[in-house]
């Protein structure tokens, strides 16, 4: 089990970390960011991030934490 | 729960990149920055930065660095490890730099075995100016200043720096790697470390070439770009470790 923390003011919106999470937990928000990005956000219902850090690892801005 | 991942001590606090969205720089600064945290290098490193986007580097991480002119990256650092040989020295250059205006200092550098680190960051393109055609742009691939494509008989071939360097006898080691993806990251983790682990052993001097992205210049999407990567630029530059003397 684990789970990720995306800081919304570091995220650029490239979306490469929707196309990297293995589960698909990863999505396009319809919210915008300070920089008027439409955000990432984190949709775990059912607790199916195993904490791999791909997510974390492909992230160019670092804006992904990982717990596990 | 621990964290597993977080952001590394060398990068300095509450900063962000200015880097445009899906640029693989900011993977690269992160895996220098994790690797100076890991080999403790962070209180005795020395960075000697470019010009171009890899010039933001000093923004970034929490380091000392000297701002060389165009280029000159690893001439100033060659008087920085000669000066203070007890400190870590190492260049963060683009392939405009290290490749075109600092082709010399670069090969001269190698040929005297400096005990110094270089990382290249290849886009193919001179990102920051605007995409301009530049000398590791491949066969075909249209710019702002090559409208119709590279062709062997206007514009010649692209330069190879990995291969090249690894035919100097002062290079210790020579790679190219790409950040496309997962594995690729952890191979250019492992030479990146390896390049910096010459330096520190007096080996000789430590080159690697990351191949990267730049969606915007490019006019692709970020995961358009990271499949170009995949697929055509590997064509063109082969990954692997060109010359390794320690093995």
């Amino acid at each position: 089990m684990g789970k990720i923390v995306i800081d919304n003011e570091r995220c650029k919106s490239c979306y490469i970390c929707t196309e990297t999470c293995p589960k698909k937990l990863i999505k396009k928000s319809e919210k915008t960011n300070r920089l008027g990005d439409f955000m990432v956000e984190f949709d775990d219902k059912n607790q199916d991030c195993i904490g791999c850090a791909m997510c974390a690892k492909r992230c160019p801005d670092m804006a992904i934490e990982v717990w596990r | 729960m621990q964290q597993v991942f977080s952001i590394p001590k060398s990068i300095k606090e509450n900063m962000r990149y200015t880097f445009c969205p899906g640029c693989d720089h900011g993977i690269a600064i992160r895996l220098v920055a994790e690797l100076l945290d890991e080999m403790g290098l962070q209180e005795k490193t020395i960075s000697a930065t470019s010009i171009g986007c890899s010039v933001f580097l000093y923004d970034f991480l929490d380091i000392d660095c000297v701002e060389a002119p165009h280029g000159r990256a690893l001439a100033s650092a060659t008087g920085i490890k000669r000066v203070r040989p007890d400190k870590f020295v190492f260049t963060y250059q683009g392939d405009g730099d290290l490749a075109s205006i600092g082709l010399a200092e670069t090969m001269h550098t190698a040929f005297r075995g400096e005990r110094v680190s270089a990382i290249m960051i290849n886009n193919t393109t001179y990102g920051m100016t605007g995409g301009q055609h530049g000398p590791t742009t491949m066969m075909g691939q249209i710019t702002t200043t090559s409208p119709t494509g590279r062709n062997r008989e206007y514009y010649g071939y692209p330069v190879k720096m990995a291969e090249q360097l690894a035919l100097c006898d002062g290079t210790a080691f020579s790679a190219r790697v790409a950040l496309d993806s997962i594995p690729h990251i952890n191979e250019a983790k492992k030479a990146i470390k390896k390049a910096f682990q010459v330096q520190l052993d007096g080996t000789g001097f430590g080159f690697v070439e990351i191949l990267s992205t730049c969606p915007t210049n490019w006019h692709m999407t970020p995961e358009q770009a990271h499949e170009h990567v995949r697929t055509k630029m590997v064509e063109t530059f082969p990954l692997g470790v060109f010359k390794d003397i320690t093995k």
